[in-house]
């Protein structure tokens, strides 16, 4: 294997169809988006009251349909990543999450999460599309990223895109 | 092969033809953020190694989801802001002034403009025939300081509201239905535009409102054609020079068309805790609100503040209900008091706060107990929205809103006569 192949591993954590940004980064806690290493805390917890608990590094967040619905609040995939997950994985994504997620280096990949158990183990090869379930001994497809926003991931996100190139270069 | 409104609109500030599924750098008209979204875009903005705005005349920063501020980091932040504005020369719209989305239109929107937001809600401004999308806080810094953004154009759903309206059914109503057929993601990535007689005939309230919930299918943004009433509009607001006519070719190709009767549509809610959750009024069982919420940039404007009040004239709050009314701008809210309408929101019971995003996204203003009910005209719905994963929304019309303050219950306002 190409020392070039990325991989991520780590543990599922599942959640449901339509995690919205309100469960991911809820309103209640706004005072905290100053402070992302202390919202990171509460990331899920309206979903999931001890995954920010559980959560180690590298682990995957696992969801159902449109993950990431509702507000433009960027510090929803922050936290997310900030708390150490290495991937989201869900059957679809809402735009601006999506977007956003790319902007700060957090990969968001599509896939069939139906084969995705809570636990699983996980090895995904970023640049070939493949997500190993190592429990179950299965492999998913992801749907590959568009080619802007692959230049943007690999430049660290958009900040360093634009530091880089003074500019778009997309 | 005609173009939809995106594809004009989208083509013509990239300086070349463009289709839906093109992706292109374009240049953007306006870009503001609000202060749950802009303290994040001005630490990126230094964070790539700038201390400017390329248009501060057309960049703009909104204090309206924690105004007046009911916290210390709150203030902080806003500080951020006030500073960050005054030294770029970018505009600031403090506490006070009202909504972002709804100072957008009456100010600074014009049709044919491309618009980012740091708020999904940056869809209303659609209704004027502006290509008007959310993003979040970097997307945002890079508008700020370059005036520029990248767009997938669109594929496009085109929206048809036939018929007329029944009684009793306002804008919200026939939008809920809708979010209720297509669901939360039955737009996901698209552009919605809106058409049909009934749209035509809408006045910009109406389609204000509209296009504001265009986010909740998940779509990329609500176009509406700009027409005579989109022209009256600005005309009265001194902005007739801005005045564009926008509107798909007729040989546009949509994704898909969708026909939609409005004769069929009663007065709708949706149900805890998702937008798509939607049940006609008379189909729900007796639900018992605590607090009923009339504001927000979907329901805050003057039209919406006129229906309640004429089902709260002569008419109490029922007891154990808490109403409040919060106008979405400063315009509105004097304008409110010139007609009368907030003597009889108080007369009625209602407490009345200052323009903003109000109790609607959970930082204060009427933040909810365990296992409350509220009944809101705002947006969304979702577990926590208001403050307190343990509580319900459902959203519904003004109309709705005022008639379920005064039943106590969720109600149906054609019985208010």
């Amino acid at each position: 294997m190409s020392k070039n192949v990325k991989i991520l591993r780590g543990t599922s954590f599942k959640f449901g169809d339509d995690i919205s940004t309100d469960l991911i980064a809820p309103g209640r806690l706004f005072h905290l988006r100053s402070n992302l290493p202390e919202l990171a805390k509460h990331v899920l917890e309206d979903a999931d009251p001890e995954f920010s608990r559980k959560v180690k590094p590298g682990d995957f967040v696992v969801g159902g349909k449109n993950f990431g619905l509702g507000s433009s609040r960027e510090h929803a995939p922050a936290i997310i990543k900030l708390a150490g997950v290495g991937a989201v994985l869900a059957k679809s994504f809402a735009r601006i999450f999506f977007r956003n997620s790319i902007n700060v280096g957090l990969p968001v990949l599509v896939c069939d999460t139906d084969k995705i158990e809570e636990g699983d183990e996980l090895e995904i090869l970023l640049s070939r599309g493949i997500i190993r379930n190592n429990t179950r001994n299965i492999d998913l497809k992801f749907n590959p990223l568009p080619e802007v926003m692959i230049k943007i991931l690999n430049d660290g996100g958009l900040v360093g895109h634009i530091k880089k190139n003074r500019g778009f270069n997309l | 092969m005609g173009k939809t409104i995106s594809e004009k609109i989208i083509s013509e500030h990239a300086g070349r033809s463009l289709k839906s599924g093109d992706i292109s750098v374009v240049d953007i008209d306006l870009v503001m953020s609000q202060d749950g979204t802009g303290p994040l875009a001005v630490s990126q903005i230094e964070k790539m190694g700038f201390d400017s705005v390329k248009n501060p005349e057309k960049s703009i920063f909104f204090i309206d989801h924690a105004a007046p501020s009911p916290r210390r980091e709150l203030s902080n932040s806003h500080s951020v802001l006030r500073n960050f504005s005054k030294r770029t020369g970018a505009i600031l719209s403090d506490v006070g002034q009202g909504i972002c989305h709804q100072v957008l239109v009456e100010n600074y929107v014009c049709p044919g403009d491309i618009v980012i937001g740091g708020d999904s809600h940056t869809c209303t401004s659609g209704a004027l025939g502006a290509f008007a999308t959310g993003m979040g806080s970097t997307d945002i810094a890079v508008g700020y300081t370059l005036a520029k953004t990248w767009l997938k154009v669109p594929d496009t759903i085109k929206v048809n509201f036939n018929g007329m309206l029944n009684e009793g059914v306002y804008a919200k109503d026939i939008i809920i239905y809708l979010i209720g057929k297509i669901t939360s993601d039955g737009a996901t990535y698209k552009a919605i535009e809106f058409g049909g007689e009934v749209s035509d005939r809408m006045d910009m309230d109406g389609r204000f409102t509209i296009s504001n919930m265009a986010v909740e299918a998940g779509a990329k943004t609500g176009i509406f054609n700009s027409d005579g009433i989109t022209r009256t509009y600005l005309e009265k607001r001194d902005r007739s020079g801005c005045f564009k006519s926008i509107y798909a070719d007729e040989d546009a190709l949509y994704e898909k068309v969708i026909d939609i009767d409005c004769r069929i549509i009663e007065p709708m809610v949706s149900q805890p805790h998702t937008v798509d959750n939607a049940i006609p009024v008379i189909d729900l069982e007796k639900i018992m609100v605590d607090q009923v919420f009339i504001g927000t940039c979907t329901n805050g404007r003057l039209s919406d503040l006129r229906v309640a009040a004429d089902i709260l004239k002569g008419r109490k709050v029922a007891e154990g209900v808490r109403l409040l009314v919060v106008p979405a701008s400063k315009e509105i809210y004097i304008e409110a008091i010139r007609e009368g309408l907030i003597e009889i929101f108080i007369e009625s019971g209602a407490a009345i706060q200052n323009p903003g995003c109000g109790p609607c996204v959970g930082i204060h203003q009427g933040i909810l107990a365990d296992g409350e009910v509220c009944l809101s005209t705002q947006n969304r719905n979702f577990k926590g929205r208001m403050g307190n994963p343990d509580a319900f929304i459902y959203l519904s019309s003004p109309a709705t809103a005022a008639w379920s303050a005064v039943k106590g219950y969720i109600s149906d306002p054609r019985e208010a006569g």
